[in-house]
C-alpha cells in the first residue's frame, strides 16, 4: 500500500541546487526505515518557485518543503514519513500549508504548467493517467481537421513565442498552402535571457508538446515534425528523447495512430549556440544544417518553410496549450484573459524580487499583481525601480506603469513586448543606462551580421552608450540614439534587429533623467557606472582601523592607524570598491558623481 | 581513431540536414572537445557537401570549436539576470582558481573556461554549466568545491 506520495522537483534549477543528491539521501533513508513499500518517490518537472529549491512536496497532506538539503532527508523520513509529524522548520510558510494557500500559488492559474511538478516526465503512463493523449484521440476519431482549426481559432490562442500571431490563422494558412509534404516545427530555441518557461515545459511535461504537435499535424496535413531545442538545455533534450521513444513504443507517434489513417513522427534537432536561431526562418535554416541566418519574409514558412515546403512553426508553450483547448473547449479557454489576449501566460520572474521562478497567470492581470502579489515585491530595504519585460527585445517600464494589464497590445503600447515572458525586476541599485547598454551588448553580439541596420546600427548605438557611461556623452547623443533606434526597428531584416533597440528606447522614454545625469552631471545616480562615482570616508564614522588602506590596491586610501579620519585621494582612486567592502564600520560610502 | 569515427558516421543518414547533429557527435568523440580539420573533411564527405559549406556552419555556431579545448568545459552564464547576481565574481573566482582567462584551457588540459548566454535557470542565479551539469546559487566556496570535484574525477 502506498501511503505517501513524495514529489521531488528535479527541474534544472532544483538539480543545480542539489536535488539529485537529495534524492539519493531520501531513497536511502526511506529504505533504512523499511518504508519502501509505503512511500512512493516521484521525480517531477519544475514546480515554480526556483529560488527555494530543492523542493519536496508530500501528499496527501500537501506539505511543501523548501531548500531541503541531503542532510535533512533522514529527519523528514523519520519524523514525517514514519511518525506522521511534518518537519516544521523546513516547511514553506509555517505549519503544513496547502500549496494553494501560499500567496505565490493563490493567484496563479495553471494550464500549461498543470502537470509540471505533478507527474514524472520520464513515464508516459503518468501523463496518460492525467488525461494525456485524450485530446489527440478525440481529434483523430471525432473531429475533422477543419473543425480542429476552427476550435483553435475560436479559442483566440496567439503565439506564445513573443509576436502573438493568431495560432488558428497560422494553421489555416499552412492547411491551405499548396505543396507536399508539409512539416510541423516546434520552436524550443528559448534564447531570451531571463525566460525559462519552455525549458520547464520540455523538462516537466514533454508529452504535452508532442501531443500538441500531433494535433497540429493532423489539422494542417503534415506527417513529419521537428522539435528544435537549444544545446544549452541538455536535460530537456534527454527528456524529449525519452518521451519520443515512449510515445513511439505505444503507437502514439508513428504510422496509423489510434488505428486511423493519420501517421505522424517527430525528430529532435539540437542547436549549437546561436540566439538568432529562435527567429523562425533562421531556425529553419539551422534544421536544414546551415548557418542559422534569417531570410526576408514573405514567403512565410506557411507557404515555403523547411526544405521549401509549407511549414507550421509554433512555440513550445503554444503547442502545450492545444490539448486543453481541444478537451475543455474554445469557450472555456477564451473566458480567461482580455478581449484580444486569451488564456494564460507563463512568466519567468527573476531579478530583485522575493519569489523568483515560473508563474502562470491569466492574461490581463497587472504588472503590480504579478510582481508584488505573486512575486512578493523587492527584498527588504530596497525600492522598486523598473521591470524589464520581454528580454533583450523588450522594454523597461517604470513604477507609474505597474497597473498596466499584461496583454500583447497594452505592453506594446508602452514600449515593451510580451516576448517570451521573461520578467526581470530591477530595484534602485540598478542603473538604467547600464541595463540598456547590457541588453544592447547582448543583441549586438548575437546579430548574425546579414543585414546592415542590425550589424552596424547596433554597434553604433552601443558605442554611444559606452561613451555616456564613461561620462563622455553629450546631449545630442539622446536624439541620435532615438533616431538610430527607430531606423533599426524599421529597416532590420528579422525580429532580432527590429526589437533590439527597445531596451534603449524605453529607458530613454521613462528614465531620461538618468541619462541626463550621466551626461550633464557626470554622475551615475545608482552608483553603478565606475567612471561616474567616487568614494569618500565619513570622518565621524571612521575608527582608523587601517583595513581600507590595506585593501586599497592603488594607495588611494590613506591615514595613520588610530588617528581618524582616513581619507581617499581621488586622483589615485580607481573606484574598485575594495575599501567599501573592507570597512567594518560603514564609514566608506559610494557617491554619485566624478571626483578627481 | 579514424576507424572509430567512420563507424560513428554510419549512424547518420547521408542527408545534409543532419550536419549539426553529426558535428556535435564528432566533437564529443574527441577528448579535446573540438573539431579537427580531419573531422570537417569526414563530415563533408559523408554528407556529400563541399568543405566550405561545413566550415561555414561550424564557424557560425558558438558551441563548435576549431581549437583544442579541455576535457571539461565550464560555461558561466553572463546574461543580464546572472550578471545582476554577480556572475563576474564567479568568473573571477574560476580564473583565479584555475589560473586561466576566459577562452583559455588549463595546461593539464582538464578545463576550458567559456561564457554562455542564458542557461534558463535564472531563479538560481548566478549559474554555470560544467559539461552537461548545471550548478546554481554559486558562491566562491561552492565554485571551488565543484571544480575540485571535477578535478578529483580527472
Amino acid at each position: 500500500m502506498r501511503r505517501l506520495q513524495v514529489l521531488l522537483c528535479s527541474g534544472s534549477a532544483c538539480q543545480s541546487a542539489g536535488a539529485l543528491e537529495l534524492k539519493k539521501a531520501l531513497v536511502e533513508a526511506i529504505a533504512e526505515l523499511g518504508l519502501t513499500e509505503e512511500v512512493q518517490l516521484v521525480e517531477t518537472g519544475c514546480m515554480g518557485p526556483c529560488e527555494l529549491g530543492p523542493i519536496v512536496l508530500v501528499y496527501p497532506e500537501g506539505a511543501y518543503y523548501v531548500r531541503v538539503k541531503p542532510e535533512d532527508a533522514r529527519e523528514i523520513a523519520e519524523e514525517h514519513f514514519l511518525k506522521g509529524r511534518p518537519v516544521r522548520r523546513l516547511l514553506w510558510a509555517g505549519p503544513a500549508p496547502e500549496p494553494r494557500t501560499i500567496p505565490f500559488f493563490a493567484r496563479q492559474r495553471k494550464v500549461v504548467l498543470a502537470n509540471c511538478g505533478q507527474i514524472d516526465p520520464e513515464r508516459i503512463e503518468e501523463y496518460i493517467a492525467v488525461g494525456g493523449y485524450e485530446a489527440l484521440a478525440k481529434v483523430l476519431t471525432q473531429m475533422t481537421p477543419e473543425a480542429v482549426i476552427a476550435e483553435v481559432t475560436r479559442a483566440g490562442l496567439r503565439g506564445r513565442g513573443g509576436a502573438g500571431f493568431p495560432t488558428g490563422k497560422k494553421w489555416q494558412a499552412v492547411r491551405e498552402a499548396p505543396g507536399r509534404p508539409k512539416y510541423v516545427v516546434c520552436n524550443g530555441d528559448e534564447g531570451d535571457p531571463g525566460a525559462f518557461m519552455d525549458r520547464a515545459v520540455l523538462e516537466g511535461d514533454p508529452h504535452s508538446v508532442l501531443e500538441g504537435m500531433a494535433i497540429a499535424a493532423y489539422a494542417v496535413g503534415a506527417e513529419k515534425g521537428y522539435i528544435y531545442v537549444r544545446a544549452e538545455y541538455p536535460l530537456a533534450v534527454k527528456r524529449l528523447e525519452v518521451a519520443i521513444a515512449q510515445a513511439r513504443k505505444l503507437g502514439l507517434l508513428g504510422p496509423r495512430i489510434f488505428d486511423t489513417d493519420f501517421s505522424f513522427d517527430v525528430e529532435l534537432r539540437m542547436g549549437a549556440g546561436a540566439f538568432v536561431c529562435g527567429e523562425e526562418t533562421a531556425l529553419i535554416a539551422s534544421i536544414e544544417g546551415k548557418r542559422g541566418e534569417p531570410r526576408p519574409r514573405p514567403p512565410y514558412p506557411a507557404t515555403s518553410g523547411l526544405f521549401g515546403k509549407p511549414t507550421l512553426i509554433n512555440n513550445v508553450e503554444t503547442f502545450a496549450n492545444i490539448r486543453h483547448i481541444i478537451l475543455q473547449g474554445a469557450d472555456w479557454f477564451s473566458q480567461m484573459g482580455t478581449a484580444t489576449s486569451k488564456g494564460t501566460k507563463v512568466f519567468a520572474l527573476a531579478g530583485q524580487v522575493r519569489n523568483t521562478g515560473l508563474v502562470e497567470v491569466p492574461m490581463g492581470i497587472t504588472l503590480r499583481e504579478l510582481i508584488f502579489d505573486i512575486g512578493g515585491g523587492v527584498p527588504e530595504g530596497r525600492k522598486f525601480k523598473a521591470v524589464q519585460i520581454g528580454g533583450p527585445s523588450g522594454g523597461c517600464l517604470p513604477e507609474s506603469l505597474l497597473d498596466v494589464p499584461i496583454d500583447y497590445e497594452s505592453l506594446k503600447q508602452y514600449g515593451a513586448i510580451m516576448g517570451s515572458g521573461g520578467v526581470i525586476v530591477l530595484d534602485d541599485s540598478s542603473c538604467m543606462v547600464n541595463v540598456a547598454k547590457f541588453f544592447l551588448e547582448f543583441t549586438a553580439d548575437e546579430s548574425c551580421g546579414k543585414c546592415v541596420p542590425c550589424r552596424v546600427g547596433l554597434r553604433i548605438m552601443l558605442g554611444i552608450l559606452e561613451r555616456i557611461v564613461r561620462g563622455e556623452g553629450n546631449e545630442g547623443d539622446l536624439s541620435r540614439l532615438e533616431e538610430l533606434g527607430k531606423l533599426i526597428q524599421t529597416t532590420s531584416l528579422c525580429g532580432l534587429g527590429q526589437t533590439a533597440p527597445n531596451p534603449v528606447l524605453s529607458t530613454l522614454r521613462y528614465f531620461r533623467d538618468e541619462y541626463l545625469a550621466h551626461i550633464r552631471d557626470k554622475a551615475c545616480p545608482a552608483g553603478v557606472c565606475p567612471d561616474l562615482i567616487h568614494y569618500e570616508v565619513q570622518p565621524d564614522l571612521c575608527r582608523a582601523c587601517d583595513l581600507c588602506r590595506r585593501a586599497c590596491p592603488t594607495g588611494a586610501a590613506q591615514g595613520i592607524p588610530r588617528h581618524p579620519p582616513y581619507r581617499i585621494v581621488q586622483e589615485l582612486c580607481i573606484r574598485c570598491g575594495a575599501c567599501l567592502e573592507a570597512c567594518p564600520f560603514g564609514a566608506v560610502v559610494k557617491l554619485p558623481g566624478r571626483k578627481g | 581513431m579514424t576507424v572509430d569515427k567512420k563507424g560513428l558516421l554510419e549512424k547518420f543518414p547521408r542527408s545534409p540536414d543532419v550536419l549539426l547533429a553529426l558535428l556535435h557527435e564528432l566533437q564529443r568523440a574527441n577528448p579535446q572537445n573540438y573539431l579537427t580539420p580531419e573531422d570537417l573533411a569526414l563530415a563533408a564527405e559523408h554528407l556529400g557537401l563541399p568543405l566550405s559549406r561545413v566550415r561555414d556552419a561550424v564557424t557560425f555556431y558558438t558551441m563548435f570549436s576549431l581549437r583544442p579545448r579541455g576535457k571539461h568545459i565550464i560555461r558561466v552564464c553572463d546574461s543580464p539576470n546572472c550578471h545582476l547576481f554577480g556572475a563576474w565574481s564567479v568568473v573571477e573566482e574560476i580564473k583565479e582558481f584555475l589560473g586561466i582567462e576566459v577562452g583559455e584551457t588549463t595546461p593539464d588540459g582538464l578545463f576550458t573556461l567559456e561564457l554562455t548566454s542564458c542557461l534558463g535557470a535564472c531563479g538560481v542565479a548566478p549559474v554555470m554549466m560544467v559539461d552537461d551539469e548545471v550548478f546554481g546559487n554559486l558562491r566562491p566556496e561552492r565554485v571551488r568545491e565543484i571544480l575540485r570535484r571535477f578535478k578529483g574525477e580527472g
